[in-house]
């Protein structure tokens, strides 16, 4: 493993040095605060209140603003650590268009060590900035209107971290196998544009049709964003049962927000949310191993 | 001299495209090695090959007394390879870029502390450490990658167009520093170039065409081989020429008389020394060889 922590830290410090690549891992981010500052909020804030009003129960501002609150930390963070990941680990594509890949490669390092490099400096890149987006988060949430306990914080961080080991495994695989400027781009543009409606960031997975909502469920991102909902959001909820809200109004909301997520019609626990995700990194980062033992085998013939 | 590099029967294809046909030939150690040939002649294709970059159909590559397929690693750590473009990257600092690239190597900390000294005092870039590699001028950047190949100091440097689009007084600096390190160090330098005056000064070359070799041997042999010489008569009127009775070409204040070679040249002088008052003979030229050998002109390593 000579060389393994030097091409981390080379890694690293290219990413956050780059600013082109930076800041297009930030625009997914960007765009969800963006429609929240815009007009999400405030969809959102009515229909709570509206919501509510109907069922008779009168809730204060900051419950509200804790909950619509809880609802934009948990989407900013679902997306920050798959896109970031993506971002990040296009400079596995920049150095092969840079001719910078053949400069390492003469090196006596090993094909794998250089594999694990790029799999590791995104790990560390992402976390780094979805762990700063968090502690922005949980400042926001302060300032709103906290109702997290001390279990639903370390929760949220085992999410962010799950959904960054999710997020880096995949992206690994995709970029495996692009080695052009213009495929990076469009892997890039598609992810960052694309990615927040399908892991429900930018609108609820409960508002799209009932086949989308059924494609969505097999995708593995959908319960890491689901586990972020749950775990920003469950303080918000516990307040509402003890101010005596119906459970059925509780649970309406729950639905409404994706905290509860179906697949084909049966309800998915967190313990299987955490199970699929943990499940689908363990496959994306075997799928990782074997694509690198084959190049390496192909290429030794 | 001991051969440092050895290839017997290298070939490789691509699809339909045979890039090396039986290749063969050796290098010996501390030696200036030219390797000459158009684009698409060959030699990128074997110089990757060497560097474990790209995989052989057939053939042996023994590098340093080993196997390249059986000690690609050890292979590796004997050879620095000063690419066509530079591939550092852009977006860090120089020195980041050769402590990121000598820990590959293994060296670390003091030992990388004492190496870059080293380097920066014999290539003058210690004021350039802090800059990134992006912000460096054609030149400036030119001797860091060679900076970069000389890390782990490598038995055998691979230069590939080394001096292509650099000003003049890099190229000496460049040229003063490998022939430094080949004198105090017994470097071989294996050279592809598209100056043929890079070419003229090697002590082997070998001229590939169509992934084959078309020519091998010293510059002089080569020259013998492939060209004439050329004398070239100052202050005499095209009459007097005429009676030399050998192919001639007018220049802007002389006569350029092509001869097989110096001894035809010695008879000339002795049968008219009445023309010979101002003159000199000159061997022909790499380019005039490599024009001879595979019937195109190496002008920027296009085919002409």
């Amino acid at each position: 493993m000579t060389g393994l922590g030097a091409l981390i830290k080379r890694n690293i410090k290219l990413y956050f040095s780059d600013k082109g690549m930076f800041f297009s891992s930030l625009i997914t981010p960007v765009i969800l605060l963006v429609l929240y500052g815009t007009f999400l909020k405030n969809v959102y804030d009515d229909s709570f209140r509206s919501a509510l009003e109907a069922a008779g129960v009168s809730v204060s501002d900051k419950l509200i603003n804790g909950c619509v609150g809880g609802q934009l930390v948990s989407s900013l963070l679902a997306v920050s650590c798959v896109t970031v990941a993506f971002c990040s680990n296009l400079l596995m594509i920049k150095d092969k268009t840079t001719g910078a890949k053949r400069d390492l490669t003469i090196t006596p390092v090993k094909p794998g060590t250089l594999a694990l490099g790029y799999y590791f400096s995104t790990i560390f890149s992402t976390l780094i900035i979805s762990l700063t987006a968090t502690g922005v988060c949980f400042g926001y949430l302060a300032v709103v209107g906290w109702y997290l306990s001390v279990g639903d914080v370390f929760a949220l961080l085992l999410d962010v971290l799950l959904l960054t080991l999710f997020g880096t495994a995949l992206s690994s695989c995709v970029n495996f196998f692009l080695s052009t400027d213009g495929q990076a781009s469009a892997v890039g543009t598609l992810i960052s544009a694309g990615y927040g409606f399908i892991c429900g960031a930018y609108m609820p997975i409960s508002s799209f049709t009932e086949g989308l909502r059924k494609v969505i469920s097999l995708l593995p991102g959908t319960y890491g964003t689901s586990l972020l909902r749950n775990h920003a959001m469950q303080g918000v909820f516990d307040e509402m049962s003890s101010l005596g809200f119906p459970t059925e109004a509780v649970e309406a909301i729950r639905d409404g927000v994706d905290c509860n997520i179906y697949f084909f019609g049966n309800k998915v626990e967190q313990s299987e949310m955490y199970l699929v995700l943990i499940a689908s990194v363990a496959v994306l980062i075997g799928l990782y191993i074997v694509m690198n033992v084959v190049a390496g085998r192909k290429k030794r013939r | 001299m001991k051969n440092i590099i050895e290839i017997n029967h290298l070939n490789k294809t691509f699809g339909d495209i045979k890039a090396v046909q039986d290749l063969s030939f050796r290098v010996k150690e501390g030696e200036l090695f030219a390797f000459l040939g158009v684009n698409g002649a060959g030699k990128s294709t074997t110089i990757n090959i060497l560097c474990g970059q790209l995989s052989k159909d057939s053939g042996s590559v023994n590098i340093c007394g080993s196997d390249l397929d059986a000690r690609p690693d050890s292979i590796k750590r004997s050879i620095g390879v000063v690419f066509q473009n530079s591939v550092l990257d852009k977006e860090l600092s120089v020195r980041d870029n050769l402590a990121s690239r000598a820990a590959l190597y293994g060296i670390k900390g003091k030992d990388f502390q004492n190496r870059l000294e080293e380097l920066a005092n014999l290539l003058e870039f210690k004021s350039l450490l802090k800059r990134p590699v992006g912000k460096l001028s054609g030149g400036q950047r030119r001797r860091i990658d060679i900076a970069r190949a000389l890390l782990h100091k490598p038995k055998i440097l691979i230069l590939d167009e080394p001096t292509t689009g650099l000003d003049p007084q890099t190229r000496n600096l460049l040229w003063q520093v490998i022939g430094n390190l080949r004198k105090d160090e017994n470097m071989t330098v294996f050279l592809t170039t598209h100056y043929m005056e890079e070419a003229a000064d090697a002590d082997y070359v070998v001229i590939l065409d169509a992934g084959r070799i078309a020519a091998e041997g010293t510059p002089l042999e080569l020259k013998n081989a492939y060209t004439g010489d050329f004398i070239t008569i100052y202050g005499e009127d095209e009459e007097q020429i005429k009676k030399l009775d050998a192919p001639y070409k007018p220049i802007r204040d002389a006569f350029r008389v092509s001869v097989a070679n110096t001894a035809a040249a010695t008879e000339l002088i002795l049968k008219y020394p009445e023309v010979f008052k101002d003159y000199e003979i000159t061997k022909g030229k790499m380019d005039d060889v490599f024009l001879a050998v595979t019937g195109k002109n190496l002008i920027g390593g296009a085919e002409k």
